[in-house]
């Protein structure tokens, strides 16, 4: 694994308009996502973890050139791809792939198996047609699906099948990135083993980068090298595995952690739950400050007035709270 | 590399879901029997016209024979002593063709209006379905009347007033499926496969917003039948061509006294919608997801 | 009274009829639920947890699902040959059920105050005043900030985690003694999970209710049961203590579901092993009730006799039971 990354985003912001008060209402924007800027290692996992809300599917799609992003820049190899069009936009389709969170809805019912994968091949390379067939074969064996199985329709797989499928999509075109969103929370539990190490078995193999959304922490915690932590838009803290889940800085990202169920007794025993009262502020009409203020256990007079910037607090380690300092103590 | 997920289960065939519709269509029965008189009916039109070989503007005769009466005529003559069986057969293809071009001219606009409202939105979508709500509150029969009295009773021109009026279901049915699949999953992959916005409108959302879209078409094909009937009722018909409408139409005076001239073609009608009906009821049942799952 | 246990189910047989033929979607299952206590029901979708709370509740699908043969005796009195009118009695008032979905299970029309204070009336007979004042105390007790002023609140205004509250509320207006949970937080965030089960954990020693919980997730057990019932199409796979079973699991199924989840631990270190799979998928309703191990084509220890014969159940110490040829071994 080299040093460097392979997408590095800058201040990116996404915002939608929102009607409020009828028709003739003053147009508001709701900020998605809000100047977050992260860096991906070439062939590392970068996981973006929040809950509903957060901002993190949007800013997924947003990398993909899949929303438009309202300001920022998405750096993949040197290339700013928000601002690519035409030719160039496609190339950088073929790079960047996705892999969609509900295997139900991401599959075209009227698609055969096949047709569904070699759809980035028609549409994106000028691979030849007996070679595209090569692709897709060896690719239904790679991610575990059987050769008579490719002129089957969607609705005749199973789910953990489907995302399968998905999966050998988002492969077809060789592509640099891989953006997983959500890729096993809409399958069964023990269906959910077989998607994960089959995801980290395609990256050891092919050398694939991730950019992994999730809201499960267990998930993340197995799948991933660096955690970026969002929350109303923006990003609260952003560190290694390590660091992340063995010291959590950022008050939501504790509670985040406390709030997981666990199977681990002495996890259960040691750890002070820590319960986080009422709900996320209405993300249209933002408060001032620190947006977690309203809930955090902690929070003084500063952190309502004062919205905390993203800061360098440890090797890896970065966390937007006026509570943290450089000696990286947790402020509960 | 292993799979046992697979081994379990037993290799199943690639079946098109059009596949699937017809099996689930076959198990309505009143569906099936009206498909069945339906391709009769559409036979007759054909080839029926050259087995039965008489003309139906031929006066073979007497005025207003009776069915029954003479049995070279078998459901009698009208009021001026033509074959009431030649007229029906000859009507059944100009019926039926109305019915189908007038279908497809409406689910041809509809399609189009509707697909591009809901698959744009924004100002696009705001302007089509004004359009299209004007042409909801326009007074249907009297707006296709216009139109036939100014630009003449041909039948392409009757299929045409026929398609502009009645296409505005449809295009509200496009748009609403268009409104819910655009927001599924598979079409932003294949918008991250590269699929340019055409390819998306009709090569992936059109085909899956199709079912409800071909109910109303069956539906529509009957009403527009319907529709050709009123129309020559009013006389607003092409008088060299007989058409079931057609033949009430001119018989209407006569209605007190010999009765049969009208209900004949009348019942053909009757049938003949009422089988669309069914069949498209058939339809909705086979092409609706929902009720598959059973 | 004391020894006997508030609901008993036993050798509960249900049979779903389907296109296909008619298939046993419950096969022989038999628990007991104590006064008080609190067992969740595990296992994939489409292995029965569902289905057995609806049986419960007397609300199998009609015309589709029937209980074939077996008891649910709740405090001595047989469900299965009650009367609906007896039924209608128990839901609502002594058994009561929430939902997956807190969406969707309020009437969007209606305010949450006017929708609590029906249930009131209708099972307790109070008056309107009486019934809206109830109210108001209930959305207090589900933690509903302002209780006062959300009383008149639409459904829509409130939070899905607002949203559950309500539903809690509903449901233990008539002081159940037995509120069943169908995958209460599947729907929220984690963090909005805590404090429901935070919620359920102060109702239940507030009230003494016997909560029977439907999930998924096995930390979600370990977090809020004491038994646990693990469930594999339609059948009793493993019963036991929490504690015990997810020390020791004496079952194939239930440590394939404890360790195919990558659970969050105490001290992560740097090395990752890779997840225990459970290959496949549950089998469909059409293969249910064959006599033999229906988990056996998913499992690693499989042997002849799986194949071809039923596993009985053997039973281990504190009531740890488990439907496996090869429990001993485990």
């Amino acid at each position: 694994m080299s040093d460097t990354p392979l997408l590095k985003v800058e201040d990116l912001t996404v915002r939608f308009a929102v009607k409020r008060g009828g028709g003739f209402g003053q147009k508001h924007y709701l900020y998605a996502v809000d100047n977050i800027s992260f860096e991906v290692k070439k062939g590392e996992t970068l996981a973006i973890v929040g809950e509903s809300g957060s901002g993190k599917t949007t800013a997924a799609l947003a990398v993909a050139r899949l929303v438009a992003a309202y300001q920022g820049r998405v750096d993949l190899g040197g290339q700013d791809i928000l601002q690519l069009a035409g030719e160039d936009l496609r190339q950088m389709r073929r790079r960047v792939q996705f892999i969609f969170q509900d295997p139900y809805s991401s599959l075209n019912p009227r698609q055969r198996a096949e047709d569904v994968v070699r759809e980035p091949l028609l549409s994106l390379t000028k691979t030849p047609a007996a070679e595209q067939q090569a692709i897709v074969d060896d690719l239904f064996a790679h991610v575990g699906l059987r050769p008579e199985q490719k002129r089957l329709f969607p609705h005749q797989f199973s789910g953990g099948q489907r995302q399968r499928i998905g999966i050998a999509r988002a492969l077809s075109t060789q592509p640099e990135l891989i953006i997983c969103d959500e890729p096993v929370s809409a399958l069964d539990v023990a269906v959910q083993a077989q998607i994960l190490n089959l995801l980290r078995r395609l990256q050891a193999e092919y050398g694939l980068t991730y950019l992994f959304i999730s809201h499960d922490l267990g998930v993340v915690q197995h799948m991933c090298d660096s955690i970026a932590v969002m929350y109303m838009g923006k990003i609260v803290e952003h560190a290694d595995r390590l660091s992340l889940f063995n010291n959590p800085l950022h008050p939501y990202t504790a509670a985040l952690l406390s709030a997981v169920p666990t199977v681990d007794k002495t996890l259960r025993q040691k750890s002070r739950r820590i319960l986080i009262p009422g709900d996320p502020p209405d993300p249209v009409n933002l408060p001032k400050g620190c947006r977690f203020a309203n809930r955090c256990p902690v929070a003084q007079a500063r952190c309502r007035e004062e919205a905390p910037e993203l800061k360098q607090v440890a090797e890896e380690h970065r966390i937007a709270c006026h509570l943290v300092d450089e000696s990286a103590q947790s402020p509960l | 590399m292993s799979n046992p997920q697979t081994d379990l289960e037993t290799i199943e065939e690639a079946r098109h879901p059009f596949a699937e519709a017809w099996e689930m269509f076959r198990l309505n029965h009143a569906a099936l029997v009206a498909l069945v008189i339906l391709i009769l009916i559409v036979i007759m039109a054909i080839i029926g016209p050259s087995l039965y070989g008489r003309d139906p503007y031929d006066m073979v005769w007497a005025p207003f024979t009776r069915p029954g009466e003479n049995w070279d005529f078998i459901l009698g003559t009208d009021y001026l002593g033509r074959d009431l069986l030649a007229m029906i057969i000859n009507g059944t293809r100009v019926s039926i063709i109305i019915g189908l071009a007038a279908a497809f001219v409406s689910v041809f606009i509809g399609v189009t209006v509707g697909a591009l409202a809901g698959f744009y939105r924004g100002w696009v979508e705001e302007a089509l379905m004004r359009f299209t709500e004007f042409f909801q509150v326009l007074p249907t029969l009297l707006f296709s009347m216009v139109i036939v009295a100014l630009f003449g009773a041909s039948l392409p021109m009757i299929t045409l007033a026929i398609g502009v009026v009645s296409w505005t279901a449809v295009a509200r049915i496009t748009r609403s499926e268009f409104l819910r699949i655009r927001e599924l999953e598979y079409v932003m992959a294949s918008r991250a496969s590269g699929a340019t916005n055409a390819k998306l409108m009709f090569r992936v959302i059109l085909p899956n917003a199709l079912p409800p879209i071909i109910v109303q078409s069956a539906l529509m094909v009957g009403s527009a039948i319907l529709f050709e009937a009123g129309l020559s009722f009013l006389g607003l018909t092409d008088p060299n061509v007989v058409s079931w409408g057609q033949i009430i139409g001119s018989n209407r005076t006569y209605f007190l006294d010999a009765s049969f001239t009208v209900t004949i073609p009348g019942v053909a009608i009757f049938v003949t919608v009422l089988c669309i009906s069914l069949v498209g009821d058939g339809l909705n049942d086979a092409l609706n997801p929902k009720l598959r799952a059973r | 009274m004391a020894d006997q246990p508030l609901l008993k189910v036993e050798n509960l047989r249900i049979e779903l009829v389907t296109r296909a033929g008619v298939a046993p979607v419950i096969d022989n299952l038999s628990f007991e639920l104590g006064h008080g206590e609190n067992i969740s029901f595990v296992g994939e979708s489409g292995c029965g947890k569902s289905m057995t709370a609806l049986a419960i509740m007397g609300l199998l699908p009609e015309g589709i699902g029937r209980i074939a043969s077996g008891s649910i005796l709740f405090d001595g009195e047989d469900l299965t040959t009650a009367s609906p009118e007896r039924l209608r009695d128990i839901r609502g008032n002594e058994i009561s059920m929430i939902f997956q979905e807190p969406m969707t299970s309020l009437n969007p029309v209606y305010t949450v105050g006017e929708q609590i204070a029906e249930v009131l009336r209708a099972h307790q007979g109070l008056s309107k005043r009486a019934a809206w004042d109830m109210a108001i105390e209930l959305l207090d007790a589900v933690r509903i900030p302002n209780a006062k002023g959300r009383v008149s609140d639409y459904p829509f205004q409130m939070s899905g985690g607002q949203r559950q509250r309500v539903m809690i509320a509903m449901a233990l207006a008539c002081k159940p003694k037995i509120l069943i949970a169908d995958e209460p937080t599947t729907a929220l965030d984690v963090t909005v999970q805590a404090q429901i089960f935070d919620l359920l954990r102060d109702l239940r020693r507030d009230t003494g209710t016997s909560i029977i919980m439907i999930t998924h997730d096995m930390g979600a057990v370990a977090e809020m049961a004491e038994r646990m019932i693990v469930m594999y199409a339609g059948r009793n796979a493993e019963i036991g203590p929490v504690e015990q079973i997810i020390e020791h699991p004496r079952h194939p199924y239930t440590r394939g579901l404890i360790s195919c989840v990558p659970h969050i631990v105490a001290n992560l270190t740097a090395e990752r092993h890779e997840l225990t799979e459970v290959p496949g998928i549950v089998p469909s309703l059409r293969d249910f009730g064959q006599n033999r191990c229906l988990f056996a084509s998913r499992c690693d220890r499989r042997s002849d006799q799986c194949l071809t014969e039923r596993p009985p159940t053997r039973e281990f110490e504190n009531g740890q039971k488990s439907d496996c040829w090869h429990a001993e071994e485990l």
